[in-house]
């Protein structure tokens, strides 16, 4: 089974193209504790009172978070199991209510009864533990992908990500702008993306019935690869957000 | 406008007025008359309203200006104070105390310009940008490209078209 995965590792990282983007930027410190300098005061440990008297310790970053990182999750024992959970995922798809860029507000019009995204089993919820898919709806700052990716992670298996709009592609009109990145598929594992400035509700319920069959065909592996290129996500990640303030992994 | 403007004339020493249209004029101001003038304004000739507080990098001749623009609302105009800054160490007094909106626009000067007003409240908290280490991004001499190139990956195959070419090779292609 190992020897498998560490064969699918490789096979992933040439199909996606994965190399580091510098030589310096891939030594991920082995700690998930953020560096001093930006340690927020929240994530320190502190005594507290509780409301019956009694003093305890809280170290949020063990108390709080997670420290493990993610693993892949393997396919179900007999490929006619898996087809059925695939058909399954396919058919329900919930959508977190983040909008990140102006592409949100394309999301509008498709939870109303003009384009009805829920007859295709489409939702939107509001938290993340709620959630499968993920659409990063436009440009996407920095400040904004350290949310997102805190997001991400607190989604739970299986998730997907849709790139929504050129923006997410290759920077779109921010093409030269300080603050947004360039290329979604650097930061977090995406599965799909839906091209245009903006695409219109039409193109997203087209975007997400080719998703439907992606994750039909068992090709919907995104989170799988986040986890087996973990290091490499995460040092892409750290290379733009230079406040890194928060742990590793955060579900 | 340049009856006001004649009339402060006669209290403050001012610099030159510029009238944009007949309810908006600036004025270049000097450092010492700013805060009297702001008192005066708001006190007694009913400019209540600081609609903003912004900069102007002059890189060239190594100034920066503020523009303070004042509203009037019951006579509708506006009035803009002008003032210009040295580059170098850029700071200014803080107009907190008359408007305590300014405090906000002061943060964000300090955090896009780097220009500092020392005693304004939370002005050096980060206010739009996050773990920021090079210079401000609003000063000129700021290469937004070469940073976004240096920080950013960029995909290949991006071209870039003439739209107006673009589209009449694409309506008329017998004519390209």
């Amino acid at each position: 089974m190992k020897e498998k995965l560490e064969k699918r590792r490789v096979a992933g990282a040439d199909e996606f193209g994965i190399e580091p983007l510098r030589d310096s930027c891939c030594e991920v410190p082995s700690t998930v504790r953020p560096t001093a300098q930006f340690r927020k005061q929240e994530l320190e440990k502190r005594v507290v009172t509780g409301p019956d008297g009694i003093e305890f310790e809280v170290d949020p970053l063990r108390d709080y978070y997670c420290e493990a990182p993610p693993t892949v999750m393997p396919p179900a024992y007999i490929k006619i199991v898996e087809d059925l959970f695939n058909w399954a995922r396919a058919e329900s798809i919930w959508i977190l209510g983040f909008g990140t860029g102006c592409g949100a507000i394309e999301m509008r019009p498709l939870m109303t009864p003009r384009f009805d995204a829920y007859r295709y089993g489409i939702q939107w919820r509001p938290t993340p533990r709620q959630a499968n898919l993920f659409v990063i709806s436009g440009y996407l700052s920095v400040k904004t992908l350290k949310r997102a990716i805190r997001s991400y992670e607190q989604i739970q298996n299986p998730k997907y990500v849709v790139g929504l709009g050129s923006c997410t592609i290759n920077g779109g009109m921010y093409w030269d702008s300080y603050n947004t990145i360039k290329r979604l598929d650097d930061y977090l594992p995406v599965d799909l993306y839906i091209t245009g400035c903006m695409p219109r509700p039409e193109a997203l319920l087209a975007g997400f019935m080719d998703l439907k069959k992606i994750i039909r065909a068992g090709k919907a592996e995104g989170a799988n690869r986040y986890a087996e290129n973990f290091d490499w996500y995460k040092a892409n990640q750290k290379q733009v957000i230079h406040d890194w303030d928060m742990p590793d992994y955060s579900w | 406008m340049r009856e006001l403007y004649t009339q402060l004339n006669e209290r403050f020493p001012l610099g030159e007025l510029t009238e944009q249209r007949t309810d908006l004029a600036f004025i270049t101001v000097t450092r010492e008359q700013l805060r009297p003038l702001l008192l005066h304004l708001r006190d007694l000739e009913g400019f209540s309203h600081l609609v903003l507080l912004t900069a102007v990098d002059w890189m060239e001749e190594g100034i920066f200006q503020l523009t303070y623009l004042l509203s009037d609302r019951a006579k509708r105009r506006d009035l803009g104070l002008r003032l210009m800054l040295p580059r170098d160490g850029a700071s200014m007094e803080s107009i907190h105390d008359i408007w305590p909106t300014a405090a906000t626009y002061q943060r964000e000067l300090r955090e896009m310009f780097g220009i500092d007003f020392p005693d304004s409240p939370g002005v050096n908290d980060e206010f739009i940008l996050e773990g920021w280490t090079d210079i401000p991004p609003y000063r000129r001499d700021f290469d937004t490209l070469k940073f976004a190139e240096e920080n950013f990956r960029q995909r290949p195959g991006r071209e870039t078209r003439d739209p107006a070419q673009h589209m009449k090779d694409q309506l008329y292609p017998d004519k390209a």
